[in-house]
Formats: structure tokens, sequence, C-alpha cells
């Protein structure tokens, strides 16, 4: 529960990050989070409202508009996903997802950079955005200043796992060893973006031209705490049909059953090459202010109600 | 049945036939990645700790755990015996068994034994408050070098423990059993 003060912090983090994207002439877009059909993932929940889904991401809505012909939108909005509660979960929380036509996810990685350094500035009031900045979480000092690093998700399964990615997925324990043994040790002179997962662990991402057994995908860690996962969008309906149809045979006894999202479906074949990443909003707080627990930056945290 | 979700800090779970308690416990969720349920476990009988890392799918059986109120009658060596104060029922714990609660154990107390598959008594669980009288305070000297304003105390279990500097040999305080802290001294 956030008090005076850290409900004015996360006031002028909304504030901050609107201003970035408004600077950079991004369309802020507010698109419905009660929705009749919502990304089939296997690993994600959704909280059921009536016969239709509360959001468990913006996502499919934001494509369609690109699909419509918008360029660059960004969005902060709420999300919900049934049974995360934990130190860095919320069943509801808040997300920033963003999407700019005709970039790949090595332009986003670089935007998404600079997005955290001018925010982050401007929470510290500094007045040159350009300016070394940094953060302190368990006892260590984070620097802010560019470059961030960049690694492979092959390079730190090697570095930290202990076996490569491919064999961690092919045991089922790839989910385990980057919990357990990789992302604690991320994220703690400089940010460091983890990027090129394993084709099979992506949804909506594009595969790599030069590699076909990763997708084009990245994800943010700052202090250990994973904060963003963007990519290059998979634009081709039918590659996207059967990824879907993999989630949905996927989901296991007891699960809600997912459906096809048709309309999306539809769209896809109108969306431009473009780029979109969702960061948690909540967490980037967390890490600003300091806070160990997603609790603590929330105005209401689930237990507050 | 537990499923993993419902695992949280103090459940309590059967494994392997045994009862186990949940000291510790994180819910991690890599992005887009599987739900892991990640838990310290202590066994309630030997005391053994071990993390294990579960899964959305992962199914845990409840413990046959109940408890009885039951009156502390005598100690004999190592064992502490106790009565079931509606069928006259005595069983014993080990002093291990019994821990840091022997500090605060008067003859004919109350207490909540919790029996483990209906007759092994496994722990006991102390009334949260417990009067105990004083039986040996030094004089608290202002000025004393500790910089404190705290004194020790001994009471009639053989506990020791800090009191503020008004307490006086002969008093009752109330100390609660699950910090073994100095609450408030009691009126007469």
């Amino acid at each position: 529960m956030l008090t005076p003060r850290g409900l004015q912090q996360r006031s002028h983090l909304l504030q901050a990050v609107r201003s970035f994207f408004f600077s950079r002439s991004y369309l802020e877009v507010d698109t419905p989070i009660r929705l009749p059909v919502i990304i089939p993932e296997a690993e994600i929940i959704p909280i059921q409202s009536e016969d239709w889904f509360l959001q468990t991401s913006p996502e499919l809505c934001m494509k369609r508009l690109l699909a419509r012909g918008c360029s660059q939108l960004f969005q902060i909005c709420h999300c919900f996903r049934r049974g995360e509660r934990g130190r860095l979960h919320q069943q509801e929380f808040t997300m920033l997802e963003w999407y700019r036509t005709g970039w790949s996810y090595v332009e986003l990685m670089h935007e998404c950079e600079e997005m955290v350094r001018a925010v982050t500035a401007q929470l510290a009031a500094e007045e040159d955005a350009q300016a070394d900045i940094s953060i302190h979480r368990a006892g260590k000092e984070i620097s802010f200043a560019s470059p961030w690093q960049r690694m492979t998700v092959q390079d730190a399964f090697q570095c930290y796992g202990g076996m490569s990615a491919g064999e961690a997925v092919g045991k089922g324990v790839f989910d385990q060893i980057l919990v357990e043994s990789i992302e604690p040790n991320l994220g703690w002179q400089r940010p460091v973006f983890l990027y090129d997962y394993p084709i099979g662990l992506a949804s909506l991402a594009r595969q790599k031209d030069d590699n076909p057994e990763v997708a084009e995908r990245f994800e943010l860690y700052i202090g250990g705490v994973e904060l963003a996962n963007g990519f290059s969008e998979l634009t081709d309906p039918e590659v996207q049909r059967q990824r879907f149809a993999r989630e949905i045979g996927r989901a296991g006894d007891g699960d809600t059953q997912q459906s096809m999202p048709e309309k999306f479906l539809q769209a896809l074949a109108d969306l431009p090459d473009c780029a979109g990443i969702a960061l948690g909003l909540d967490r980037l707080l967390m890490i600003l202010v300091g806070a160990q627990n997603i609790a603590d930056v929330l105005p209401f945290s689930e237990s507050d109600l | 049945m537990y499923s993993a979700s419902d695992l949280r800090k103090g459940l309590k779970v059967q494994l392997d036939g045994e009862p186990y308690i949940v000291t510790d416990f994180d819910f991690s969720k890599p992005g887009k990645g599987q739900a892991l349920y990640r838990t310290k476990m202590r066994n309630m009988i030997t005391g053994n700790q071990f993390t294990q890392t579960y899964r959305s799918n992962d199914k845990f059986e409840k413990p046959d755990l109940e408890e009885r109120t039951m009156q502390f009658l005598y100690s004999q060596g190592d064992e502490f015996h106790f009565m079931d104060t509606s069928s006259y029922d005595q069983i014993s714990l080990t002093r291990d068994q019994m821990g840091d609660n022997i500090n605060f154990l008067m003859d004919n107390m109350e207490v909540q034994v919790l029996f483990f598959g209906g007759e092994r008594p496994i722990d006991i669980t102390l009334p949260i408050f417990v009067n105990l009288v004083v039986t040996r305070a030094d004089p608290w000297v202002k000025g004393d070098t500790s910089g404190t304003d705290t004194k020790p105390v001994t009471v009639e279990t053989g506990y020791k423990l800090q009191v503020p500097p008004f307490v006086e040999e002969g008093d009752t305080i109330q100390i609660d059993t699950r910090s073994g802290s100095y609450m408030t001294r009691v009126k007469e």
C-alpha cells in the first residue's frame, strides 16, 4: 500500500512515461480490458468475466489498431492473470505496452533503454537526461549509463545455467534454470537485455532470419528483476494460427478452454512489420524506489482490499 | 488435496507419509514461462529442512493433524508428561520436541498438543501469554554502563530475560511465549 508520498512517485512515473512517448509522437490508446477472446497461452490463466475474459495483455487489440493503419502506439493499462501472486506478481497489475511499425527488436531494445533512462532521470529530477544515472538495490549500485548490456539466451545458459538453452528446453527445465540460476545474476552492474529465445517458447514473436532455432525476442532485467518482454512481431497469419493451436493444445485439464482469436488472425494479414514490448510498470516503480515487494508500490494490493 | 497454487508460508502438507510445514515461499514465473512455486519445507517431526520447486500440476496430501487441549503433569528426566483433560489419556514428549517451550511451562498449565496420524504427539503450543514470578532480580543502577534501560531477571522456570528497571523480585510478570519477551507487570 502506498503512502501519499509513494502515490506521488507513482503519479510522476505515469507522467514521465507519457511525456516520453508524446515527445516521440506516439499515440496513446485505451483498448477494452474485457474481451470475448484472448491470446491463447498455455502458461497464462485468464480471469473470467461472465462468459468473457479480463485481458491478460492488450496485445491483440493493439496489433489490430496497427493493422488499421496506426504506426506508433502506446498504452498504460491493467492486466489480469489468475493465480499469479508473489513478491513480483499480483493478479492485477499495470502494463505499459508499445508498438512501432518499421522497427525490429533491435531498435526497440534501444528505445526501451532510452525510455527507462529518461523516466529515471525525470523521477530523480535530473536536469540532463544524458547524465549518468544509477539506482541502488540490495546494497549494490546499478549504473543506468548507456550502453546497457546485451546477452543472448544461449550465452546466459552457458554462463550460469550449466547447459545449453536447447538442452534445457529438451529436458523441460528451461524455466526452472532461468529462474533459479540465471535471473538472480542478471543486471547488477548495468541493466541487461537477454535476447534470442528458443523458437519453441515464442508464441507471437518472429523467427530470426539467419537462425531458425530462435525467435527475435528479448527481456530486460535490472537487479535480477525481469521488467519487460519485447519482440519483432510475427505477421504471418498461418504461422500464428499454428502457434495458437499448439498453445490451445497444451492447456491442461481444468484450464479454461481457449478459442482461436479469428478476428485478430484476419487483421494480421494487414499488419506491417513492427516490433512491440510490454513492460511491468509496477516493477519499474519497485526498481526506482527500491521496493522489495510489488505490493509496496500499488495504491492497493490484493491483500489491502 | 492441495495444489501448488495453495502453497504459502505456514501451509502444512504431507510428503512421503510425513507432515511438513512451508517455512519459506516464493512464486516465480519467467515471462511467458511456467509458474514455479519455490518453497522451503520443514519436516514437523524431524525438523529437517529442504528446498524444492514445484509446478502448477503438483498435488499434495493434507496431513492428518489434530490439536487437543492437554494439561502438563510433570517432567521426569527428558520426558514431559501431559494428560488429556477429557479422556484422561496420558502422553509424553521429549525435551527436543519441547524446544524453547520448557522456558514457560508450569505445572497444570493447559497447552495444545499437536497429533499426527491420530496418536503421535509431535508438537505443543503454549498459551500466547503466561504469568511467571520473578525469582531473582538485581537492583538497577542508574547510569549502568550497558547504556540500556532494562535489566536481567530470572523467573520461576529458570528462564532469564530483560525487563524494565522497576520490576523486582517477587513480582509477577507477563511474557509473550512466541518471542520470549517481557510484556507487562501483573498486579496481584
